[in-house]
């Protein structure tokens, strides 16, 4: 069983004092985000990271490589361009017809020999459901550290290791995870969390093919079917520029409709905290924090929301956030860009008639 | 048929406080729970049992208190029960817990082959979510991850059909036995413990291994030693330096605070006001 895996990565015993690495470990270099894609989408999150890993290789003076995976053609090639154009200087391509749609056993065992056999220092996913199965697999394969979730990531220059920091006991504190004496370092970040680098369609870089070492014939798990999800009509929190969102502090479910009409007057998705969404005054879809989903919009207003910290680690990337609550000593003062003190009841629907009145004179003046 | 859950005792992390000055944890009185998510895949596993027959074995790695997570499951109606326990293995990341527990799960397998084997989808302390893929990994078995429905299993033929929560979409996925499920959230409600099993529970004798019971020799990949991450520090998040610019006006009034509010967003954002001008009336 185990001696059909690949061998594992080098390393040091632990429990060394010393930060110095030997030249073995050395020896690996660079920085390598996973694009991931399924049904012929990359997941944004690898964009993400690609924004997220120019920084920490430029810091370490190294290159920025993306790494595809996937069935021959077009789309592959596409998504290896794709990665240039975000910040990558070059891309590894494994294209293979047994790739075609997510499988563990087939993309650890590709990623795993990539990884073995050009020796990144540092190797990002996102933290989706194909990123953590993968990740999950190839550390172990490589038998090397992991961090899972990841809201932060830097390079301590003393040692030229991977600080990478992640929420913990429910978002109330954050720790930071390094990995000493084993290459490479592993972490996954979770969608939203890092800021969408800029496009730049006139970058380019090499692509360097790799093969994978793997027939049908020896993988045991057989996709019979994908069924796309219905995704029409669903909340996209997500990748909304604008969201109106409603907490406890609104009392009854019947107020959470003014949430909704100052959404509709700004073309905005509407969000809510975990308490409301476990009343079931809204979807569960809409639920920002911790639990939650993470977002990044342009503008986020909240209404009658305390700004515990399970909540705000889901919105604080905002740029800018609007805070209604009528304690003057509520915690999302403390991050929110602009407050008002006073009563999300009569405050809301004022807010609805002034902005619809000051879009319509913008339009006019525009 | 023979399934191995994994369960994992955590703090009932709903009642977590952290200390306002020191910023350490404050465990005292919490209580500990079975990870809720571990109970989707045991009730999952006693389906399975109930349909097909068969025997239910629950193994968990952790602290001798940890024996009572293991009661709970043999309430809800598991079988066997082991905890695998010593100081040996303190400090453990998921490379080193995955290493123990795999290495348990074949000792088990020398009394009875094993055909399948849950884990939850993550803990709700850890929450890394790597334990599963690692243990399948050690054991080279499938690796099913996010399973929402078991459709089909076929013991004589050793195959199972199940769908996986994908990004953006349902994956049908068939496989061969043995294999590694980890079930979504939310699949199915935990059954009740039966009066018979809950006076089975208190009765119980959880078999306790120790790290050789449970087939390790090589020391170097369990607790601390085996683990490649290092928890370098735990800090409470920073307040953020801004402090919300407190719109007010002399009337205190809604409509005067929305339009000054208002007023200098757009003043202060004009690539806000010119992105909502441009949306469609
Ligand atoms: C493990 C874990 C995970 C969690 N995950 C999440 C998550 O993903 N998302 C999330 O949101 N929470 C999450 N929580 C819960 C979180 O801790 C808070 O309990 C929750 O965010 C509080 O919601 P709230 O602000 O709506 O309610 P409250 O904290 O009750 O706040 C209501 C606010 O409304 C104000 N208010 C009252 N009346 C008015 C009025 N008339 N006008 C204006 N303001 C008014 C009050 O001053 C108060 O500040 C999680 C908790 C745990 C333990
Ligand atoms: C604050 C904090 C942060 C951490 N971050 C990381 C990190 O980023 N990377 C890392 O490698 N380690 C990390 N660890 C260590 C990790 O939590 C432990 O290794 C833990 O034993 C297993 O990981 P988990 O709780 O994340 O389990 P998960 O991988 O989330 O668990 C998945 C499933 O595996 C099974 N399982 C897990 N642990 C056990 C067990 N002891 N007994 C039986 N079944 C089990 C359960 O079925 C569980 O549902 C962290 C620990 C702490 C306290």
């Amino acid at each position: 069983m185990t001696q059909a895996n690949p061998a594992p990565a080098a390393r040091k015993p632990a429990g060394r004092a010393s930060y110095e690495l030997d030249d073995r470990l050395k020896a690996y270099q660079g920085v390598w985000v996973f694009i991931e894609h399924e049904q012929g989408h990359v997941h944004p999150v690898s964009w993400e990271l690609l924004g997220e890993g120019r920084t920490l290789a430029d810091t370490l003076g190294v290159t920025l490589s993306g790494v595809v995976m996937g069935a021959p053609g077009l789309p592959t090639r596409r998504f290896c361009e794709e990665a240039l154009f975000h910040g990558a200087d070059n891309c590894y391509l494994i294209a293979d017809s047994v790739l075609a749609s997510y499988r563990n056993a087939p993309f650890t065992l590709g990623l795993t020999h990539l990884v073995n056999h050009y020796q990144p220092e540092i190797l990002l996913l996102g933290a989706t459901t194909q990123g953590r199965d993968l990740a999950g697999s190839v550390a172990t394969t490589l038998e090397t550290g992991l961090t899972a979730d990841c809201t932060e990531l830097s390079i301590d220059m003393d040692n030229r290791g991977l600080a990478a920091t992640r929420p913990t006991f429910g978002g109330s504190l954050l720790c930071t995870i390094v990995t000493r004496n084993y290459r490479p370092q592993m972490a996954t970040v979770r969608p939203r969390v890092m800021a969408m680098p800029a496009r730049d369609p006139s970058r380019s870089g090499h692509i360097i093919e790799f093969p994978l070492d793997m027939v049908e014939d020896e993988i045991v798990t057989k996709v019979l079917e994908y069924l796309p999800d219905q995704t029409q009509g669903k909340p996209q929190l997500p990748f909304a520029d604008i969201i109106v969102a409603g907490g406890r502090g609104l009392k009854k479910p019947e107020n959470f409709q003014l949430v909704w009409n100052l959404a509709r007057v700004l073309g905005a998705e509407v969000g809510a905290t975990r308490p409301v969404v476990q009343a079931n005054w809204v979807d569960s879809e809409r639920q920002v924090g911790q639990s939650g989903k993470t977002v990044r919009p342009k503008l986020y207003i909240a209404a009658g929301i305390s700004g515990a910290i399970q909540h705000r680690v889901g919105m604080e990337g905002a740029d800018v956030i609007i805070a209604i609550n009528n304690d003057p000593d509520a915690a999302i003062f403390e991050f929110a860009h602009y407050g008002i003190v006073g009563n999300a009841m009569t405050i809301l629907p004022a807010l609805t008639e002034t902005f619809r009145q000051q879009i319509a004179l913008a339009r006019k003046a525009g | 048929m023979h399934i191995v859950v994994c369960v994992k005792q955590v703090p009932d992390s709903a009642q977590i406080r952290v200390h306002p000055v020191t910023n350490t944890i404050m465990r005292q009185g919490v209580p500990a729970i079975v990870n809720p998510y571990d109970l989707f895949s045991l009730e999952a596993a006693l389906q399975l049992k109930d349909r097909h027959g068969g025997r239910v074995t629950v193994i968990s790695m952790g602290p001798p208190q940890a024996e009572a997570a293991l009661k709970k499951c043999i309430a809800y109606g598991a079988d066997e029960a082991i905890l695998v326990t010593d100081r040996a293995f303190a400090g453990a990341d998921t490379l080193a817990t995955s290493f123990a527990l795999a290495s348990a799960i074949r000792q088990i397998e020398k009394d009875l082959r094993v055909d399948l084997v849950f884990t939850g989808k993550q803990t709700i302390d850890g929450d890394t979510a790597q334990v599963g893929p690692g243990i399948a990994r050690r054991l080279g078995m499938q690796l099913l991850t996010y399973v929402s429905q078991i459709d089909t299993l076929d013991l004589d033929a050793g195959n199972i059909r199940v769908r996986r929560r994908a990004e953006g979409g349902v994956q049908l996925l068939e496989t061969r036995l043995p294999c590694l499920i980890t079930m979504l959230e939310g699949t199915s409600d935990m059954r009740f413990a039966t009066m018979e099993n809950m006076f089975r529970a208190a009765r119980y004798q959880t078999r306790i291994w120790d790290k050789d019971a449970a087939g390790i020799e090589d020391t170097g990949k369990i607790g601390l030693k085996g683990s490649p991450t290092l928890v370098s520090k735990v800090f409470a998040p920073k307040p953020l330096s801004r402090r919300a610019d407190i719109i007010d006006t002399e009337s205190h009034e809604p409509r005067d605070l929305a339009l000054t509010l208002v007023g200098k967003l757009f003043t202060q954002h004009p690539e806000l006001r010119d992105s909502l001008a441009q949306q469609d009336a």
